[in-house]
């Protein structure tokens, strides 16, 4: 592999994860959560799957690591939805949780030294004809399925937020939750939906990270994913294609450090890895008032 | 089970030793931390910067610990504070100043400058600030001059205690006494009355509330630099930045009520350290009891408040 192949695969590779959690965490902002307990069902997400994949092979380990997900956002909307509790306090709480919870787990399923576990991993799936175009090919088109699913998810749920009558409804609850509700939109329903799907997303996120990557857990290696999800959704203007384009941007940058280091750059990597999250503070001070849903993190 | 919490509680208060080089030692920055989450919390500002904030107030410290000693001499200790705390404070500034003129939601902002402290934390220990052999990333240790005294050679604890200690007693005062801390108040439990009242300035207010947490956070960072760790390396905070959210959350938000609440926290680490080394019940453990405990007070509070409104709107007329 040339340079310029292994930086797009592993910009790639990288994105993934990102692009899944992002696009969660974009519908339940949309819906007016902030959903900071992502983070803990991507880590709950990444246990499931390790546990699972053993016995049921690598399509049951992406399943428990949505239901897993999803569990951790039944936990967060029935504090934010049901009791409306403060979302920025009970996400924090629930991200604690998830963290603390699979690291004790683990060391209890799989003893103190956490034994040398490999998981079976998603072979890669080449995409006949394209996978063979030189350079972009090996890159972009010798994947896990996953990927592929990820990106394709993004116009997916653009279809979803602008084209459909509950797409205008879960947008409505995120920006006048109290108008949608004199129109006659179940607002509790539609957030608790939302952090749901959110959730579920972040724990297949989970599921990528052990399934389509390292082949194994370790305690905290969501290593703030779901909180970069919130990072990607800012610097996606709250937008689909925004998030596709942002959670790429955030793996460009991390495959930069690979480059930085095999080239020697007289440029520290570490200094690269901030370029996102600089680069995501800029994009909110330009961002439109109007961007970001009225009612973000808002409890009405 | 019972071998468990034993070491649990021999590991935080069950020695002299363990409660004063353990507990008090790890509760120093969680009351700093904790009382900068609740004063800003209490203003309406949800800073969950407070880690990238004791980033840097320990890098800043450390800089001053490791090249000022020469001038500064016995000066340097109170000048490497002060500069943490200041770092802490222009760390939160640029979140406080997003926020009031580009109403970014700090939430997202104080999120984004943790990890980039935390960049910049490696960079330093890898680049400018690396000790002089160039093989461990980590700073040279700074000069005794520089060091928080400790209270013994039988303990690790040192003087910082006492400074959290104060700043508590201060920051309630302040908060319950004076007129900066009314206006602090007012802001919190309702901007906009406070706003409409026209004798408010809710945004200086808001910013003044955020850079002192970021201050405070700042100081918990020197603090630990010059009276724990000695330099400064990655993972310098096991994530006492977040930990204080749930210190400030079970201490209701009240500054008094974070010297019980870091207490605990404190103690609950500490011993879930020995109880990992000496049980083999993972440490983890405390991380769930952590974040029930939180759970639990938030969802006290939101059922009173249910309750609350449900009175208002459904009682007799």
């Amino acid at each position: 592999m040339s340079a310029l192949e292994s930086v797009l695969a592993a910009m790639i590779r990288t994105a993934t994860p990102l692009l899944l959690a992002g696009l969660g965490e974009l519908v339940t902002e949309r819906a007016g959560v902030i959903n900071i307990g992502l983070e803990g069902a991507v880590i709950c997400g990444a246990l499931a799957a390790t546990v699972a994949a053993p016995p049921l092979g690598v399509a049951g380990g992406y399943l428990s690591a949505l239901v897993a997900g999803a569990a951790v956002g039944v936990l967060m909307a029935t504090f934010v939805v049901v009791l409306r509790a403060d979302q920025i306090i009970s996400g924090t709480a629930v991200a604690l949780l998830g963290l603390g919870l699979t690291g004790a787990l683990y060391h209890d399923i799989y003893g103190a030294g956490g034994v040398a576990l490999t998981v079976p991993t998603s072979r890669s799936f080449d995409i006949p004809v394209l996978s063979g175009v030189p350079v972009l090919g090996p890159a972009l088109f010798q994947q896990p399925l996953m990927s592929y699913m990820a990106f394709l998810l993004a116009p997916a749920l653009a279809w979803f937020l602008y084209r459909t009558h509950a797409g205008l409804s879960l947008r409505a609850v995120g920006e006048a939750p109290h108008a949608a509700r004199a129109a006659g939109v179940a607002v509790d329903r539609f957030r608790v939906g939302a952090i749901i799907f959110g959730s579920a997303l972040g724990g297949a996120a989970g599921g990528v990270l052990v399934l389509a990557q390292s082949g194994t857990f370790a305690e905290g290696m969501s290593a703030g994913r779901g909180f970069i999800a919130i990072a990607i959704v800012a610097l996606g203007r709250w937008t689909p294609t925004g998030v596709l384009v942002a959670s790429l941007v955030f793996g460009f940058a991390t495959a930069m450090q690979y480059v930085v280091q095999a080239l020697g750059w007289p440029l520290r990597y570490e200094l690269v890895l901030t370029l996102p999250y600089v680069l995501t503070l800029v994009a909110l001070v330009l961002a439109p008032r109007g961007a970001a849903p009225a009612y973000l993190a808002r409890t009405d | 089970m019972m071998s468990a919490l034993y070491a649990l509680w021999a590991g935080s208060f069950g020695s002299w030793y363990a409660f004063t080089s353990g507990t008090l030692v790890r509760a120093v920055p969680l009351m700093l931390t904790g009382l900068g989450v609740a004063v800003a919390f209490r203003a309406g500002v949800f800073n969950i910067g407070a880690e990238g904030q004791l980033l840097a107030g320990a890098v800043a410290a450390t800089a001053v610990g490791l090249h000022g000693s020469g001038m500064l001499g016995p000066a340097t200790l109170p000048v490497a504070l002060v500069a943490g705390a200041l770092a802490g404070a222009a760390w939160a500034g640029i979140a406080a100043v997003l926020r009031v003129r580009f109403g970014v939601l700090e939430v997202i902002s104080t999120l984004m400058l943790n990890f980039v402290a935390a960049d910049l934390v490696s960079y330093l220990v890898r680049g400018p600030l690396q000790e002089p052999l160039h093989i461990y990333p980590q700073s040279s240790s700074i000069p005794a001059i520089a060091r928080l005294p400790q209270f013994g050679p039988a303990t690790r604890l040192h003087w910082g205690i006492v400074i959290a200690v104060v700043l508590v007693f201060v920051v309630a005062w302040e908060l319950a006494h004076t007129a900066a801390g009314f206006r602090v108040r007012a802001v919190g439990a309702n901007p906009s009355a406070a706003w409409a009242t026209g004798r408010v300035p809710v945004s200086r207010v808001t910013t003044r509330a955020f850079l002192f947490s970021g201050l405070l956070a700042g100081l918990a960072g020197a603090i630990e630099v010059t009276g724990v760790t000695y330099a400064l390396y990655e993972n310098l905070s096991p994530g006492y930045g977040f930990t204080a959210i749930a210190v400030a959350i079970l201490a209701g938000l009240q500054p008094l009520g974070v010297l019980p609440s870091a207490l605990v926290f404190a103690g609950l680490e500490s011993g879930a350290t020995a109880m990992q080394r000496d049980a083999g019940v993972p440490a983890a453990w405390a991380s769930v009891v952590e974040a029930g405990l939180i759970l639990a007070v938030v969802g006290v509070i939101a059922l009173r408040a249910r309750a609350r409104s449900a009175a208002a709107n459904g009682g007799p007329p």
